[in-house]
């Protein structure tokens, strides 16, 4: 589904490896590694709030790209991947304090039992597809989250379980600004694998099989392959967010980790634009900010004289869900190609202005 | 062993199926005459349930006519519904729809509890007796009444889908939509009307279930519950609905009394159900009456 991009005049691509770049343009390319150098200084600048939202937007991010690959590059449907965040969670949690591995190596160990879990998950996905696949995936998040509350061992049943914070070379990063640079640089890192991946053989098979599995077959990808291994890159990405969450809060409970989150997984690549990596961060900035948003907005309605209607007040915890229920409804009907859309639309409308036909 | 119990739950799994077996029905239809899938099935009951509460505790109407009203209220809200949100939807491929009816249920979901708060809330005393007993088993009354209710349901799609013109158009549209357009039938109130006719009859459910157990928004997992039942008998079949409802009701209540008795892992009521489904799907991915999908080039 990637969109077609205005190019400047005279930006003529003469290889296939010059077509297959990262970033599109030479601005495109400046403009991002700017901004990663900004938001390295960003605890220097900004409250410690907005740091927290930073964090939040890192590990929600890697997860989501995970689904994007699953559900938008790949075209399988995933309800469960909040079950899977929950299980990188656990599974992090679970090793660093039982087998006294160090955490920064948890972590991707996480990934990878993850990855394992989503595989076996997925395995249906070799027969199935579509509608029963969507409601496989949705057994899944019921058994696993069930298997969260009764794996004493594992996750420590009811009580949750305790995740030490990250220590590298005797620095323990347990501090908000200090752990902010860890999920900064996980993302970072996460997401251009993930742009690296799109553009190699697998990334195409992916798009291949998302766009007609029946022709792919016939130039030689092997679906069940395919699509075994979308379900563990996305389980993959899935266990290292949850891994960086669980060492975050430094306490994990099973109550989270529930159908919910796995709607708010798609719900933010439903906003950003499903099959673009760029959309993924833009719906996951957005659904962070939303109910911030939303609070401010209630906050400001209190201050005024005819705002304290205590139905909205007390009310603010449902009117955010329905928040989430109205943008996905409102996204799938005008906007189905999500923000990375109007993002291009925005920037061809600018790119022509005055002259724009 | 203690097989009075067990022939209790299997009782009360047989009545709770049919309900599931309705629910499945309802779903079904949807999903045969509009290909969506409908996850906010769930919330139609919900909504039944509470509004023909609020039409009983503030109308202070008697339980029939609140009864009437709840399902006059749900066949418009039914059928506004598709035309404001499913409409622009057709054509869109399987995870915006099915996206679309996630967000409807979370949205009306959180919506239910803002109104309606978050404790159960019971109906008024409808019938005089709690329980009967038939044959030495205890029954609540108001399961017999689900059971009536379901057997009518189910005999009222029969001969609607058999006999009226209308049904007959359903199953054209369900056949194939371009043809029955071509031969005057309008898709458009084809969609609407099966939409009015899941919002109702899946209210009618909501009602007799929240006067057993009280109207909470637990109600809304009957909604989630009923995919077992449903995949089991295939997607697109209303008898296999039927069927899988009636085995996912009694299985779940075994499951839940060889557990009391002997494993002890608890939970098993609500978890059992996806187990099966999950090996379901392994073995026959269009469930036991579903027609397979043969794709050609």
């Amino acid at each position: 589904m990637s969109s077609l991009t205005m190019r400047p005049c005279g930006d003529f691509r003469t290889s296939y490896k010059q077509d297959n770049t990262i970033f599109e343009t030479k601005t495109i390319r400046w403009v991002t590694i700017f901004t990663i150098i900004a938001l390295c200084f960003a605890p220097l600048l900004v409250d410690g709030y907005f740091i927290t939202l930073l964090i939040q937007i890192s590990y929600l991010g890697i997860a989501a790209l995970g689904l994007n690959i699953l559900v938008g590059y790949t075209g399988q449907i995933s309800l469960g991947h909040g079950a899977f965040f929950g299980f990188g969670a656990f599974a992090s949690a679970w090793l660093n304090t039982s087998f006294d591995i160090p955490v920064f190596l948890c972590i991707p160990l996480a990934g990878f039992l993850t990855m394992a879990v989503g595989m076996m998950f997925g395995a249906p996905a070799a027969r199935i597809k579509g509608l029963y696949l969507a409601i496989a995936t949705l057994a899944s998040q019921f058994i696993i989250q069930d298997f969260f509350a009764r794996a004493d061992w594992f996750s420590g049943g009811s009580a949750g379980s305790m995740a030490n914070p990250i220590s590298l070379f005797g620095f323990t990063f347990d501090t908000d600004q200090s752990f902010y640079y860890i999920a900064l640089f996980s993302l970072v890192f996460m997401f251009i694998w993930g742009c690296n991946l799109m553009r190699s053989r697998d990334g195409r098979a992916f798009v291949a099989v998302r766009d007609h599995y029946l022709s792919a077959e016939i130039m030689g990808v092997n679906l069940n392959k395919y699509r075994l291994l979308s379900f563990g890159i996305s389980s993959f990405y899935a266990g290292i967010g949850g891994a960086l969450y669980a060492h975050y809060l430094g306490y994990v409970s099973a109550e989270g980790f529930t159908i919910m989150m796995s709607i708010q997984f798609l719900a933010m690549i439903i906003i950003g634009g499903m099959g673009s990596i760029k959309g993924t961060l833009m719906g996951v900035i957005f659904m962070v900010f939303l109910p911030e948003v939303l609070e401010s907005a209630v906050g400001v309605m209190k201050m005024t004289d005819w705002g304290n209607i205590p139905m909205v007040v007390d009310g603010l915890a449902y009117i955010k869900e329905m928040a989430i229920g109205l943008v996905i409804i409102g996204f799938l009907i005008f906007e189905p190609e999500g923000l990375a859309h109007r993002w291009t639309q925005i920037k061809n409308y600018w790119k022509f202005y005055p002259f724009a036909y | 062993m203690n097989f009075e119990l067990l022939i209790q739950l299997i009782v009360n799994g047989l009545i709770v199926g049919l309900l599931y077996g309705v629910i499945g029905m309802c779903f079904v239809l949807v999903y045969k005459s509009t290909q969506i899938v409908n996850f906010a099935q769930g919330e139609f009951l919900l909504i039944g349930a509470w509004v023909c509460w609020a039409s009983l505790i503030y109308l202070e109407l008697p339980f029939f006519l609140g009864f009437l009203l709840s399902l006059a209220f749900m066949a418009g809200f039914g059928v506004l519904l598709q035309m404001i949100v499913l409409r622009p939807m057709i054509g869109e491929p399987i995870i915006s729809v099915i996206m679309v009816t996630i967000g409807l249920s979370i949205f009306f979901q959180a919506l239910m509890k803002w109104i309606f708060g978050v404790s159960p809330q019971s109906y008024p005393q409808v019938f005089d007796t709690q329980t009967i007993s038939i044959m030495g088993l205890n029954i609540e009354m108001a399961y017999l009444m689900s059971t009536v209710i379901a057997l009518i349901i189910m005999v009222a799609f029969y001969l609607f889908f058999k006999h009226s013109k209308h049904g007959l158009a359903m199953r054209a549209t369900a056949f194939d939509q371009q043809v029955s357009q071509s031969l005057g039938i309008s898709v458009k109130h084809v969609f609407a009307m099966s939409w009015g006719i899941a919002a109702t009859v899946s209210a009618t459910a909501g009602i007799v279930i929240g006067m057993v157990n009280g109207v909470s928004d637990s109600l809304s997992i009957m909604g989630i519950k009923v995919f077992p039942a449903v995949i089991l008998g295939g997607l697109d079949s209303i008898v296999g609905a039927i069927v899988g409802g009636l085995i996912i009701g009694v299985l779940e209540n075994v499951a839940e009394f060889f557990d009391s008795q002997y494993l002890q892992v608890g939970n098993m009521y609500d978890i059992a159900p996806f187990y099966v489904l999950l090996i379901i799907l392994w073995f026959k991915p269009y469930g036991l009456f579903g027609t397979k999908d043969i794709e050609r080039i």
